[in-house]
């Protein structure tokens, strides 16, 4: 009975004769919901240009640069604000890919199923938390612990190093990476624990079955889906490049470039929910624009390049297999 | 029987809220720093005048922006508008904007240092270099100074200011510039600077926030916050020498003390102001009202209203941690209000 209703519904389409009038609407809203989406991003761009052009126009590429920022003269540059940006979610991957990994391992591979089923439940509520909940805990919380016992106690074996060099302020690159590791934490452990739940049972099997350990056997298991995995790290890296609130709680909202971790930065997403509300002049308003604008293009192209990583990954997959 | 009853109270209510509605609303927007007393004036006058007032506190910026395109009835400022501001308003709208200050507030200095305990004195020189970068140690002898007496330890000082564009920031390096030749040929005053130094906090809970963490840190935050929060601030040195402590009193006197500098516009700035008793960080809160408005019935509306502000307004300023006018501001705010044209 089905087939014959499916043969003849194809039939009629593919003789160009009335289609159901419900499919027709059907395709063409659909259609009009994914065109909106498109629309909607080309506008952004288009209207981000369009503000952004005063600044554009005195500053040019050196914009990008330069790293003074001075609203009272007038003078504007990105460069430690996108320095900032990439350092704490760089800090914040370093973090949390191995822990992350380390969770969805231990649910899929390792966890008694009493146990997997109430860490999977806390690992996925971590990421409804509210990020503003985040910042506080951070800033109360968090932030005053680094500055009395991390900091000191890093600086005091490891002070060599001048990454961990300068004053224990407590806010500063470091606690804006490990709040930012937290909280994309949940999003890279839980989407990694779906696909490694994914790969085929047989897979393990097999390879237990060949006299493997179940550490190699976990090794094989991550190797298959290391696309996936890779896919949970980009979805990850894009919270924190884009994270405002509980990291403008504590980085210490400083536009300088510096080598040490406990110094203060400032990040593209923390000036622009600072400073817009009470920029006045045009330059002001056209530069902090340019800034979400230099936002916007970095998030397109980290995850262009992550999709070109992923696709590069699966493909040669397939050609293996072919 | 009953169901119609409640159909019919409801229909009344429904009706009644009609007539409400048809009553006249008041729209405003601009700074938050006054946003407390503004929203007590407006319950208040509003259930004895039955005008609606509808305000948004979504930043002094905002406000002014507001006020040139012409989007609300009123506007209301931290920091006066400019000259080319008041241009382009007079352009986009056909009507001067005037600017009616409505309450006073002031900066404090909040610090961290026990060995200090209350009352640290500062001069103007001492807490433009400490913001330069130039005073790095408490117990710089600049400091020690002028706090004889008091111990003072080997810290560094952890400099905290607002990491937002606010107008407390914009009083304060007002005040800076005033004072110190570096700060006003290096750094300027706005709502937000380039610091030479120190740690950015969100909102006056950020910097009180980060102030009380850290041992040896000095911020700035608005009296009011200070007041509420039991923050510790220090007493500073005004024009004249003295020092002054924040307080209700020493605001509004140094509004008195700048009162023969007043400019006609009453656009004005009182830091540093003249005067014995001035405490020196002071400033207005401004209203920002259309000379010359299209709606003649709005205009009489708020020319009521203003004239409610500089008399029985004024009386609940201090409850809610505002300084009131003094007598001799509120003479020249109302001439002001009677140049509004109503007609």
């Amino acid at each position: 009975m089905e087939s014959v209703l499916i043969t003849r519904n194809t039939f009629k389409a593919s003789k160009g004769r009335l289609q159901n009038p419900g499919d027709f609407l059907f395709k063409n809203l659909t259609r009009f919901f994914a065109a909106l989406i498109l629309v909607l991003v080309v506008l952004m761009a288009y209207e981000m240009m369009r503000t952004s052009a005063l600044s554009w126009n005195k500053f040019g590429f050196n914009f990008f640069i330069r790293s003074v920022w001075d609203p009272v003269q007038d003078e504007y540059g990105a460069l430690p604000f996108i320095y900032g940006t990439l350092v704490s979610s760089l800090l914040s991957l370093i973090i949390a890919v191995p822990l992350s990994l380390g969770i969805a391992v231990f649910l899929t591979e390792v966890a008694p199923r009493w146990l997997e089923r109430p860490v999977s439940f806390f690992v996925e509520m971590l990421a409804g938390i509210p990020s503003i909940v985040y910042g506080v805990w951070g800033f109360f919380v968090m932030v005053p612990w680094l500055r009395s016992t991390v900091e000191p106690f890093i600086s005091k074996y490891l002070g060599f190093i001048p990454l961990f060099r300068g004053a224990p302020y407590g806010v500063g690159m470091l606690a804006a990476g490990i709040i930012l590791s937290i909280m994309i934490l949940p999003i890279i452990a839980s989407i990694s624990r779906d696909v490694l739940k994914a790969v085929p049972r047989s897979q393990t099997e097999a390879s237990l079955a060949l006299g493997s350990t179940r550490w190699q056997a976990t090794r094989i298991a991550l190797a298959y889906s290391r696309s996936g995995i890779f896919g949970a790290v980009v979805l990850g890296l894009g919270r924190a490049i884009g994270e405002t609130m509980a990291v403008t709680m504590v980085i210490g909202n400083r536009p300088t470039i510096s080598a040490s971790l406990f110094e203060p930065g400032y990040t593209m997403a923390s000036v622009l929910a600072n400073e817009f509300t009470e920029a006045t002049s045009e330059m002001y308003i056209s530069a902090l624009v340019e800034i979400a604008l230099t936002l916007f293009i970095i998030t397109i192209i980290i995850n262009s390049f992550a999709r070109l990583l992923i696709w590069s990954v699966t493909s040669n997959e397939r050609a293996q297999k072919a | 029987m009953k169901l119609s009853k409640i159909f019919l109270s409801l229909l009344v209510a429904v009706s009644m809220g009609n007539v409400v509605q048809a009553q006249l609303k008041l729209n405003g927007a601009g700074a938050t720093f006054p946003y407390v007393i503004y929203s007590k004036w407006f319950d208040v006058y509003s259930k004895d005048n039955g005008v609606q007032f509808n305000y948004q506190s979504i930043g002094s910026g905002g406000g002014i922006k507001q006020t040139i395109e012409g989007t609300v009835d009123f506007g209301a400022t931290d920091g006066p508008m400019s000259n080319d501001q008041l241009k382009e308003a007079k352009e986009k709208q056909g009507s001067d904007v005037l600017h009616i200050p409505t309450v006073m507030g002031a900066v404090v200095i909040t610090y961290n240092l026990q060995e200090a305990g209350k009352d640290l004195h500062l001069s103007p020189d001492v807490l433009a270099q400490i913001y330069l970068g130039q005073i790095t140690k408490w117990n710089d002898e600049q400091i020690a100074k002028i706090n004889s007496g008091k111990k003072l330890p080997d810290k560094s000082i952890i400099v905290v200011h607002r990491s937002d564009g606010s107008g407390t920031t914009n009083i304060f390096t007002d005040y800076l510039t005033k004072v110190s030749k570096t700060w006003a040929v290096n750094i300027g005053k706005g709502t937000s600077v380039n610091w030479p130094v120190g740690l950015g906090g969100k909102g006056n809970e950020g910097v009180a926030g980060l102030v009380k963490q850290s041992d040896g840190s000095i911020g700035y935050v608005e009296l009011a916050y200070a007041v509420k929060n039991g923050l510790p601030y220090a007493v500073l040195q005004n024009k004249v020498g003295k020092f002054v402590d924040a307080s209700f009193e020493s605001v509004s006197a140094a509004a008195a003390g700048a009162l023969e500098n007043m400019p006609e516009d009453l656009r004005v700035s009182i830091t540093n102001a003249n005067g014995n008793e001035s405490y020196p960080i002071s400033g207005f809160t401004w209203l920002l009202i259309y000379k010359n408005m299209k709606d003649k019935s709005k205009a009489q509306e708020i020319v009521k209203f203003l004239k409610w502000a500089m008399n029985e307004g004024q009386s609940y300023a201090k409850d809610l941690y505002y300084a009131p006018l003094p007598k001799e501001v509120i003479a020249l705010c109302q001439k002001k209000i009677e140049s509004i044209q109503t007609k």
